[in-house]
């Protein structure tokens, strides 16, 4: 069971790292990774959100919206198929899920919301929690995987960010063509990170 | 064609494509490219999405508080994407099978986040649709351009037929399997924008 478990967070963190294979979040991937410091603010603040918002999405799905899931409601709803909705009530959960986070932060944690503030916002829209959600439902995980991958992932994504803000720091000493400053660099050296971490595919538990 | 409707109708295309200059819906640019097929789909997806909302946030531009314009523009898209994931489900389940969560994923494209917070909540039906359709067709543009080098060198083929004989079938040509995986999009894009930089130095970043 605990070997499931680790496969499960392995194969998120390095196999099928968020950014690297699957190139989800690229949008602040690449705008937010010119620091070292708030990569790491953002990368924390994706792990918290993704932690929360997987699970919570794999009971919302599982309890309401699947094929028969009504059922414990009265069991005349068990012919009652609302999954084509788990679009809308995913990214609706995400984006409550983040305004609530960004509330409570504010409230208990106010040094921790001084350095995350500026990124809660932009995470409702990060590609990456909503492909985490959808992934975890194309694969049909249980509320415990859903929970593992979703602290998986965040921490790949996390660790992909850190990274690339690190590489980007060093770049500024070097001699890049013009047209190729800035943005384009970026994507190459995203590139060859990508090429590192396919090391990594391959490896089972 | 006036000025203004040619202007919002090309502009996105070189001078201000949301993919190159802007960095913006690249998330699934780089993931369903590795096919032409699945990329002319992905393409077409996102414009009628794109050009859709812009045309519904723009009607109802009016009448959205404030405060809570994100979720009422989050609502519209997603329902927009609902609509498109059950019509390519029904017509060409296959693609609609290899792009899994990318289609879903339009949700959350910046591209047509950035155009309805952007442009529709502040202009006309009309030309926010004309908006719409040309920013889907510099996103587009890109999109095939990647997927039509990814799937040529990397499998030999276009859309599917076969172009460059491949030494498994007995040809002449040995696929480039680094075009299949996930680093060789970055590199393209990479390259893309030094070009298109090369050739409009005003876009170049200043450090």
């Amino acid at each position: 069971m605990f070997e499931h478990y680790l496969s499960i967070a392995v194969k998120s963190i390095f196999v099928e790292n968020m950014a690297l294979a699957f190139f989800l979040g690229m949008c602040s991937f690449l705008a937010v990774s010119k620091k070292v410091e708030t990569a790491i603010g953002l990368g924390a603040a994706v792990i918290f959100v993704l932690a929360i918002c997987v699970p919570l999405n794999q009971l919302i799905l599982s309890s309401l919206l699947r094929e028969g899931a009504l059922a414990w409601i009265h069991p005349s709803l068990s012919v009652v198929d609302l999954s084509f909705l788990s679009f809308l009530v995913q990214i609706g959960t995400i984006a409550a899920v983040v305004q609530i986070v960004e509330m409570a932060v504010d409230r208990f944690a106010p040094k921790l919301y001084s350095a995350l503030g500026v990124f809660l916002p932009l995470i409702a829209v990060n590609c990456a929690i909503l492909g985490a959600s959808l992934f975890m439902e194309q694969r049909e995980y249980n509320l415990g995987e859903a929970a593992v991958y979703g602290v998986g992932s965040g921490i790949g994504w996390a660790l992909a960010i850190i990274a690339l803000a690190a590489l980007r720091e060093k770049m500024r000493y070097s001699n890049v063509p013009h047209g190729l400053r800035g943005l384009g660099i970026a994507f190459i050296l995203t590139g060859l990170m990508a090429i590192g971490f396919l090391a990594f595919s391959g490896i089972q538990l | 064609m006036d000025k203004q409707t040619k202007g919002v109708l090309f502009d996105p295309l070189f001078n201000n494509n949301p993919i190159a200059l802007q960095v913006l819906g690249i998330c699934s640019a780089l993931a369903v490219t590795t096919k032409l097929e699945t990329a002319l789909v992905m393409s077409i997806a996102l414009t009628v999405v794109l050009s859709c909302s812009n045309v519904t946030i723009s009607l109802i531009r009016n009448y959205i508080p404030n405060s809570i314009r994100i979720i009422v523009q989050l609502t519209v898209i997603a329902s927009l994407v609902i609509i498109t994931d059950q019509v390519l489900k029904a017509f060409v389940y296959d693609v609609s099978k290899q792009l899994s969560v990318f289609v879903g994923l339009i949700i959350t494209n910046c591209i047509v986040m950035g155009r309805a917070e952007a442009y529709a909540m502040a202009n006309k039906p009309g030309i926010s649709f004309l908006d719409g359709i040309g920013n889907g067709l510099g996103y587009s543009m890109v999109l095939l351009g990647i997927g039509f080098f990814r799937e040529l060198f990397g499998s030999g083929k276009v859309f599917g037929v076969e172009i460059m004989s491949t030494t498994n079938d007995g040809g002449w040509y040995f696929t480039n399997g680094l075009m299949l995986m996930p680093p060789s999009a970055f590199f393209l894009i990479g390259i893309m924008i030094w070009i298109l930089r090369t050739a409009k130095p005003a876009q170049i970043e200043k450090e």
